[in-house]
């Protein structure tokens, strides 16, 4: 699985932001930041992403709809909260509908701050999400031998 | 008679930044009905003025929305200036109209990029956000902010541009419109855009004026509406004509947004040649007390903030009607009829922003 | 050319609505919003048109619980509006040609700018 560590697939949401977080998440993917040619590609199936671009507070509505997202994510996977929303509900903290930042909800690997977070910030974060990735997968394939190694030991075949 | 089926479309969904939820009834292939539901971004940011005095809600309003930020805090400061009388001078009139169509350049060349990603022309899709990272540019260098910029305020401006970037960017206009010309020849003439297009979607004037929708939507139709006429800001000193075609189908909604990029950057031109001298911004003394309907013209259409003041620091009420709340009952006459795959170009003709929609 | 915008504020009864705003429509206004402020226990509601940049302004005073007859006999599009004002006030507007029954916007908390209805989850429209 070492080709997966170069190019990550995106999956973004906007979970109730202003949209201006969302836009600068697009601009990375068009000219002039163009993470494409990384290999990075904004997907729009959950089930094809390694790493969950997450903008905006959280509403009571799309509660449901972001865990459903990371849930249909297959392992490893990482997520990152994009702007000040993401990271604490920013401006609209005390709004009667906002949760107040992703963690509410789903565990947030990287937190990018700004309002909204520029280009070179976001790509900044997808960059220390893939050290992140790296380490979970790592420590997933960890686990995997340990639990081949248990088995061994306790005299089964496969 | 085909059996109806009823197909999900959204909240996350590939082709929209943002989660908009329909249900799609078919016939086979054919959208027979559909039924939109919002509330994904709903977030009450009219209670919010509650909480954040009126000077401070200059903020919230910007962010409303990130694409037409700079003009919700324009419809937002010059209600607030009607109803404290405050004369706004003539050069933050002006720095006001030039960042407005900035803004405006930048939001129809996202929305014209989008476009063509949904209709599955890549490349026309890249180009676009390449032409609007060099309004972004001047946006970054003037305001600070690529996308909310921050430099309106009740009373005025926050920040001056100096005549020095005024001439650059005067200089630097006359090469962009030309490649933005160069796009729009794409958008207007080329035969597989056109074959996607024209046709679909089809609102007649009378249809459109009567649904109350607003903005490009309803220029598409042949409505000659844009409130840019009635000369806030320094439209009035400058001079506007709004943008009309008469067809009424998703080429023509097109066109409208293609050309008003054209007439954007005129409008650019026109205000960096007569910008007077002067002050930035009027002391405001005071509070609020009376009501208003601010209305000013965002890239998707007409925006109503109605601010009513009780003479403290809070206002007692702002209520914000966005372009796209106003074009849903458009979007809702036009999808039946047309074929599932069109769904995503129909929807994306109304330009719709749900951030707007929902505040 | 500018043209300079006017604005009108009339006052109308619950009984006359449906009369003014057909009124209004004949005489070629288009519906540009319906809004609705709390004035301290009672609702007013704004009902705003324009023709040619000219803004006229229904303005209607109900108290709680008052049933709001709906506009979109006339005016197609104001669904949108009145759905609107029945989930984020709790107004009940009968008669809607779209009607969500309170689920056009989906809030955390049901009705949030009621001030007496605060907390009830049942749809006024049901």
């Amino acid at each position: 699985m070492a080709f997966l560590k170069r190019s990550p697939w995106i999956l973004h949401y906007d979970a109730s932001s202003c949209n201006g977080c969302d836009i600068e998440v697009l601009a990375c993917l068009t000219p002039l930041y163009d993470v494409e040619r990384f290999g990075i590609i904004n997907t729009g199936n959950p089930k094809h992403a390694d790493i969950l671009m997450i903008t905006g507070g959280i509403n009571e509505l799309n509660r449901a709809v972001v865990r459903n997202l990371y849930e249909q994510m297959p392992e490893p996977k990482v997520v990152v909260a994009i702007g000040a929303c993401a990271a604490t509900g920013g401006i609209f903290r005390e709004c009667y509908n906002i949760t107040g930042g992703i963690d509410k909800v789903i565990p947030v690997d990287v937190y990018v701050p700004g309002c909204a977070a520029r280009p070179e910030q976001i790509i900044d974060g997808v960059v220390t999400a893939l050290g992140i990735l790296e380490e979970k997968r790592t420590k997933m394939r960890g686990n995997a031998q340990t639990k081949e190694e248990a088995r061994h030991a306790a005299g089964e075949s496969t | 008679m085909p059996k109806r089926i009823v197909v999900p479309f959204g909240p996350q969904h590939p082709v929209l930044p943002e989660p908009i939820h329909l249900d799609l009834v078919l016939e086979d292939e054919k959208v027979v009905d559909v039924v939109p539901s919002i509330g994904y971004i709903h977030r009450g940011l009219e209670q919010l003025v509650q909480k954040r005095e009126f000077t401070e809600y200059v903020y919230v309003a910007e962010r409303i929305c990130g694409i037409c930020s700079f003009m919700h805090a324009v419809g937002y400061c010059q209600g607030i200036e009607h109803i404290m009388g405050l004369e706004v001078p003539d050069r933050a009139r002006y720095l006001r109209t030039i960042w407005s169509e900035c803004s405006r350049l930048h939001s129809h060349l996202l929305w014209l990029g989008l476009f063509a990603d949904g209709m599955g022309f890549e490349n026309l899709f890249m180009r676009s956000w390449q032409l609007r990272e060099s309004v972004l540019d001047v946006l970054e260098d003037t305001t600070g902010g690529r996308v909310i910029q921050g430099t309106c305020k009740v009373g005025g401006v926050r920040r001056d541009i100096g005549q020095e970037k005024l001439d650059e960017m005067h200089h630097t206009l006359d090469p962009f419109e030309e490649q933005c010309r160069d796009l729009g020849d794409i958008f207007l003439n080329d035969d597989t855009v056109k074959y996607r297009l024209k046709g679909l979607g089809v609102i007649s004037k009378d249809e459109a004026y009567a649904l109350g929708a607003t903005g490009p939507t309803t220029r598409g139709s042949g409505v000659a509406m844009d409130h840019r006429e009635t000369g806030y800001a320094a439209y009035g000193d400058i001079g506007f004509k709004p943008v009309v075609e008469t067809a009424g189908d998703c080429y023509a909604r097109c066109a409208v947004r293609v050309k008003e990029v054209y007439a954007s950057i005129d409008q650019i031109r026109r205000a960096i040649d007569q910008i007077p001298e002067g002050p930035l911004d009027v002391k405001v003394k005071g509070t609020p007390d009376g009501e208003y309907f601010s209305r000013v013209e965002q890239p998707r259409g007409e925006v109503v903030h109605y601010l009513r003041g009780d003479g403290t620091k809070h206002l007692a009420r702002a209520r914000i009607r966005t372009p796209t709340l106003a074009n849903i009952p458009m979007l809702v006459k036009m999808l039946p009829g047309v074929q599932l795959a069109d769904v995503p170009v129909v929807v994306l003709s109304i330009d719709p922003c749900i951030s707007c929609t929902e505040r | 050319m500018t043209v300079n915008e006017e604005q009108t504020t009339i006052s109308v009864a619950l009984e006359d609505l449906i009369r003014e705003v057909e009124e209004l429509h004949a005489g070629g206004y288009r519906l540009v919003q319906i809004g609705c402020t709390d004035i301290g226990g009672a609702y007013e509601i704004n009902y705003s048109f324009d023709k040619d940049y000219q803004f006229r302004n229904l303005r209607l005073t109900v108290g709680p619980d008052i049933e709001v007859p709906s506009i979109s006999g006339i005016y197609w599009g104001a669904f949108v509006y009145e759905n609107e004002t029945h989930d984020l006030f709790g107004i009940p507007v009968t008669g809607i040609n779209i009607d969500f029954k309170g689920t056009f916007i989906k809030s955390g908390e049901k009705y949030p700018f009621s001030v007496t209805r605060r907390g009830g989850d049942q749809c006024r429209n049901a």
